[in-house]
């Protein structure tokens, strides 16, 4: 068994079929947009924070792509509630492709990543550190 | 030739001549050849992007940097006369393919992209102006289509687009429209690497020809997979890549009407390409080196020839009929499933490529799981995203052909995609 079988195990094939958190939230502290051009992955990450302003509540995303790239930002929707913005920002590649638990193929790393990049990117323009209109992984 | 054309080509002799098809795939990408993943044969499926390289064009290679390597023209001694007398002789091989009038005509390009921008740079941005037009297809290739969109924005020129009809075909009539007195250049592929389509670029290049316009025919998926006949089809420009017709990369081609490549002036300036300088002024080589500024690629150059020889050895004629089978025999297996939209006219009509989807499988994701069964293809945009916006996708997978696949590895290909639905159900 190669790694294309096991990038498809049953989580992520499940979190594709059956995304969690899938749609927008009505009331969003921050929302923000991302693509990767390559694959043609499109993703929107909504997030709502708590009154402190710095614990993220709750997170829904939506847009359509590639299995990895739709189940990671599934699987992200589930992990961020209870994060800090401080704690979001820390996290890499290596945390995304650990909730995924396969192995992701060097071509399709930018799949996996592009929500946990668009709820940063998100992040920092919420809190003025940047200013772009949409983000890209390539 | 000597070659009966309704021989099919013998396939199982031809495979002896890539030792790579030998290779074992579809494990741990990170390291290639090692590991149990590395257990699966390859059937490669993705010649539209590159073809594999004979034995006999390899040792082409070898040969010139174990015996000749030397740089070209400006030597006296005698590697440097061998590796000049073999690149120059090279261009007249070329030039026979394709049946241009000698080395003149050919000028050696890095690919059909830097083809494309040489004409664009050295005859687009000196003769186009506000009110000029140049018409392209909207199945242009990027190389083709980004080209000329900002010649045209830097000189004022508008580009317009022939329409593809729903079944992949250029919309002819809209063609007969678009061009006018107008026209300046019309760029058209020959091949469309996306829907497969085989355009009817001697019309196309006679209508251009009406209104005083030049043609630039793109045969970067026509030159490898069919005869190609620059004077049959009157092009004015031809340009195709080496590392699709069983060459290596880094050579391309620019063909030429000789009247039209002296008229242009150089699009690269440097060695090689002069004749006389001073410090005031120079003046150029004759064709086809005045186009070919600084050291060339000069073992993939007589490659390149090596790989017009193995071609013609096959007969063109046959390598058409070989792909053509494989790509109708692929057509019909993927669309006997409803759930499949393969992109383009039906299989008879098409070139040695198949593009398509399977509903609710992405083509990347489609692609992955089929490198687990060794099976290589391409998925993405395939460099045509405008036509892909219109087919309505951003992405679609696509299996190519060449003069080593077999109707079994089209099989292969078709249970595996039966495998990625099965999982994706």
């Amino acid at each position: 068994m190669g790694m294309g079988s096991d990038m498809y195990r049953q989580q992520i094939l499940d979190h594709y079929k059956n995304p969690r958190n899938h749609g927008e939230l009505e009331d969003p502290t921050f929302t923000h947009t991302g693509e990767n051009p390559t694959c043609g992955d499109t993703i929107q990450v909504d997030v709502r924070l708590e009154d402190d302003g710095d614990t993220i509540e709750y997170v829904a995303f939506s847009g359509d792509g590639c299995a990895i790239s739709q189940a990671a930002a599934s699987l992200l929707t589930e992990e961020l509630p209870g994060k800090t913005l401080e704690e979001l920002q820390a996290m890499d590649r290596d945390d995304m492709i650990d909730m995924l638990g396969v192995d992701i193929s060097p071509m399709r790393i930018k799949c996996a990543v592009l929500a946990e990049k668009v709820a940063q990117d998100g992040a920092k323009i919420h809190t003025g550190e940047i200013e772009i209109e949409t983000t890209k992984t390539e | 030739m000597g070659v009966q054309e309704s021989e099919p080509l013998d396939v199982e002799r031809i495979r002896e001549d890539f030792p790579i098809l030998e290779r074992r795939v579809g494990g741990d990408v990170e390291s290639p050849g090692e590991g149990d993943g590395d257990d699966t044969p390859l059937i490669y499926l993705d010649n539209a992007a590159t073809s594999q390289t004979p034995d006999q064009v390899v040792d082409v290679i070898a040969d010139y940097y174990r015996s000749y390597n030397s740089n070209v023209h400006r030597g006296i001694h005698s590697l440097s006369q061998e590796a000049s007398v073999a690149y120059e002789q090279a261009h007249d091989r070329v030039a026979d393919f394709v049946n241009a009038d000698g080395r003149e005509e050919v000028v050696f390009t890095k690919n059909t992209t830097e083809a494309e921008n040489l004409v664009a740079y050295a005859w687009g941005l000196a003769e186009l102006g506000p009110g000029d037009e140049v018409v392209l297809t909207e199945m242009e290739h990027h190389a083709s289509l980004v080209t000329w969109q900002q010649i045209g924005k830097r000189t004022g020129a508008d580009v317009k687009y022939v329409r593809v009809d729903d079944e992949g075909r250029l919309d002819v009539d809209h063609a007969r429209e678009l061009i006018t007195d107008d026209t300046e250049m019309v760029s058209v592929v020959h091949v469309s690497n996306t829907l497969g389509t085989i355009n009817p670029v001697e019309e196309i290049a006679d209508v251009a020809h009406d209104h005083g316009a030049y043609v630039f025919v793109d045969g970067a998926q026509s030159v490898p997979n069919r005869p190609v006949d620059v004077k049959a089809m009157d092009a004015d420009f031809l340009a195709f890549s080496g590392h699709k017709m069983c060459g290596p990369t880094g050579i391309g081609v620019l063909y030429g009407k000789r009247e039209i490549l002296e008229e242009m002036q150089p699009y690269l300036y440097g060695g090689d390409m002069i004749r006389k300088v001073t410090f005031e002024d120079a003046t150029w080589e004759e064709l086809p080196w005045k186009f070919e500024a600084g050291t060339p690629n000069i073992a993939q150059g007589i490659a390149l020839a090596a790989a017009c020889d193995y071609l013609d050895d096959l007969g063109m004629d046959r390598v058409e009929t070989h792909e053509n089978q494989l790509a109708a025999y692929a057509y019909d297996r993927l669309t006997e499933h409803d759930d499949v939209t393969v992109y383009g006219p039906p299989g008879d009509e098409r070139g040695g490529l198949v593009a398509f989807n399977v509903d609710g499988v992405h083509a990347h994701d489609l692609s992955s799981i089929l490198n687990d069964s060794g099976i290589a293809i391409r998925a993405g945009d395939h460099c045509t995203q405008p036509l892909h916006d219109k087919l309505g996708t951003a992405a679609s997978a696509r299996a190519s052909f060449y003069v080593y696949n077999t109707r079994e590895e089209v099989d292969a290909l078709v249970e595996a995609v039966d495998e990625a639905r099965q999982l994706f159900a």
